[in-house]
């Protein structure tokens, strides 16, 4: 039993690292759901420019899933070389509970190391019948809204967060979380996270209104064809940068370091920047970002560290056991 | 009535049973199979190949047929050990191992998947260790053998049980008072004996091997062309909204459900009286 236990090991190893050549190095990104039609194109173009610069072969492995259980899996020991996260709080924590890169990782890069942005949106069924035009209209009765659980979901954190900044823009504090409540009065379903929300909208056909990140809503109606949904921008929303980091001591591990780091600077460049906006994601760059001025519609952005005292706040008073969103919920029932 | 009626009920009520059974199994499982090889299709013949062939979809084939040739001769071994040592032997502690065989059946997949990641994760128990020694076991491809052999474990064992516990012990003890030694026991005796029960035992577990999402799911890391089994890459291709891939590669799944169930009904109808032992 034992002699097999060990060969069934050495089986799985083996066929985990017979794959890769010695000329070749492999980086594997841990990234969230949205990313994948990003990173796809992304990671191609990397790879040909990495081997014109370096005559290197690069395979970049991809994974992806929820934000948070992404980051935890990571903290559990899936060794990702960089991570590309929905959220700075994640990566915050991957850095306090494994120590696997600093806690400081977010000043290393410019913009808060987040090379792209988006805001978050609403996506309705052509010609919007049930006239959704900003926050507002979400509360009314009848309108069902769909947005996933913000306790497992980092995009549907960033829709709370949006619907509270609105409210409070609005009515003033004290009346926030009435108006939140009123919301999650509307959503008939809690999916564990925004692709399976999406899903929910697009695919199976429920409710009047998605809460969706900028992106997801652009590839939602490009995939379903362009004339099944209207994306409706609201008046105002918040900025949402999901940040890109080197995870240093498994790419120390791996001897990956410097082209984990240059992976990431690539994301800056302009030919980046252009399939970031190809991709339905804000550029940075501002000569990118003027050429796809027309796809993106202005609107009044506010920041997570201005509003809410950054995520490890706003994580502690909204999303922690026992935090506003978990009385918002206990009320629903 | 002719000879072969087993009851007397009218004949107006077996037709509404009768009925009632196949438009239950017709909307159940006709129905959703069709529209897995229809959505499989139905962008035509060319697109359900392109979707098969796709170097992540192999790979995907290829590590779902790895851990199934690795966690099923394990169960397999591990089956027969465990069924020889209830019912051939009386030691203490026998009814708590029975009932401990059946504990993957009862526990939710993904707290088996999540008791590997306790142990070999990164903050569980020999993490650390692991990491050291460059040794990988969740996010890699043994964490998914060790999580899929866990969630199979039972079903060799459950189908032996019974029919060996039938079956008693007179055999062995004809053959051992012949002169057998024990293994020419096993051999010669109680493998003839259990051989069909054992193949059916093997078929559930393979299906369930291949089939495994949530348990492999939690140990998995989900990295693309590595750690993603069928079932895994069925989920990923959905999630992408491609819909036609999904069901090509679940079609695959489906076919290979099929194949096991068109045996293990071979079986059933060849060798239907040795094996009724095995069924409760």
């Amino acid at each position: 039993m034992r002699t097999i236990l060990g060969l069934t090991l050495l089986l799985g190893i083996f066929a985990m690292t017979a794959p890769v050549h010695a000329a070749e190095q492999t980086i594997l990104n841990v990234s969230y759901d949205p990313t994948r039609e990003l990173y796809k194109d992304i990671d191609a173009a990397f790879a040909a420019d990495w081997k014109a610069k370096t005559g290197g072969t690069l395979v970049i492995n991809q994974s992806h899933g929820g934000s948070g259980k992404q980051a935890r899996s990571v903290i559990d020991g899936l060794e990702a070389d960089v991570v590309t996260l929905a959220l700075a709080y994640d990566i915050d924590e991957i850095a306090a509970k494994s120590q696997l890169l600093p806690a400081t990782w977010q000043k290393r890069l410019p913009n808060n190391s987040t090379p792209y942005y988006s805001t978050i949106v609403f996506l309705v069924r052509k010609g919007n019948p049930k006239g959704i035009h900003d926050w507002n209209d979400l509360v009314k009765p009848g309108v069902a809204v769909i947005t996933a659980n913000p306790k497992s979901s980092g995009g549907a954190r960033w829709n709370y967060l949006a619907a509270w900044g609105y409210a409070r823009k609005t009515y003033g504090e004290p009346k926030a979380k009435d108006f939140v409540t009123k919301l999650y009065h509307n959503v008939p379903v809690l999916d564990s996270g925004s692709r399976g929300a999406t899903t929910t909208f697009v695919e199976r056909g429920q409710g009047d209104v998605l809460l969706a990140w900028e992106n997801e809503a652009y590839l939602a109606t490009h995939e379903a064809g362009g004339d099944k949904f209207e994306i409706v921008t609201p008046s105002v929303s918040i900025l949402a940068e999901p940040p890109v980091a080197v995870v240093d001591k498994n790419a120390a591990k791996h001897g990956t370091t410097k082209v984990a780091e240059a992976y990431l600077r690539y994301l800056y460049t302009p030919a980046a920047q252009a399939i970031i906006a190809k991709d339905f994601y804000r550029p940075r760059d501002p000569a990118v970002a003027a050429k796809y001025a027309n796809a993106f519609k202005p609107l009044q952005m506010f920041t997570i560290d201005r509003n809410f005292g950054g995520w490890t706040r706003a994580q502690a008073t909204h999303f922690a056991d026992g935090g506003v969103f978990d009385q918002i919920e206990a009320s629903l029932h | 009535m002719t000879g072969s009626a087993s009851t007397s009920e009218p004949r107006w009520l077996r037709f509404v049973l009768i009925t009632i059974a196949l438009a239950f199994l017709a909307v159940n499982l006709a129905l959703p199979l069709a529209a897995v090889f229809a959505g499989a299709l139905a962008k035509g013949l060319a697109v359900y190949r392109s979707a098969i062939v796709e170097p992540d979809a192999r790979a995907a084939m290829r590590l779902t047929l790895t851990v199934a040739a690795i966690a099923v001769p394990l169960n397999i071994v591990f089956g027969l050990t465990a069924s020889w040592a209830v019912t051939k032997f009386d030691f203490p502690g026998k009814s708590l191992l029975i009932s401990l065989i059946d504990l993957p059946l009862s526990v939710s997949p993904v707290v088996s998947g999540l008791i590997y990641v306790l142990l070999f994760g990164l903050q569980g128990w020999a993490g650390p260790w692991l990491r050291d020694h460059d040794i990988r076991i969740v996010f890699a491809v043994p964490g998914i053998v060790l999580a899929t052999t866990f969630v199979t474990f039972p079903f060799v064992a459950r189908e032996l049980i019974p029919l060996m516990l039938e079956q008693g012990r007179s055999d062995e003890e004809a053959a051992r008072s012949l002169g057998a030694s024990g293994w020419q026991t096993f051999v010669r005796v109680t493998l003839p004996n259990i051989r069909w029960g054992l193949l059916y035992g093997v078929l559930l577990c393979n299906a369930r091997a291949m089939g495994e999402f949530g348990a492999v799911s939690v140990v998995s890391g989900h990295i693309r062309g590595l750690t993603n089994t069928l079932p895994l890459h069925i989920e990923i291709l959905y999630n992408e909204y491609n819909y036609v891939a999904a069901f090509a590669v679940a079609s695959l799944l489906a076919g290979l459900a099929l194949v096991t169930l068109v045996a293990k009904s071979l079986l059933e109808w060849r060798f239907g009286d040795s094996i009724a032992g095995g069924g409760h």
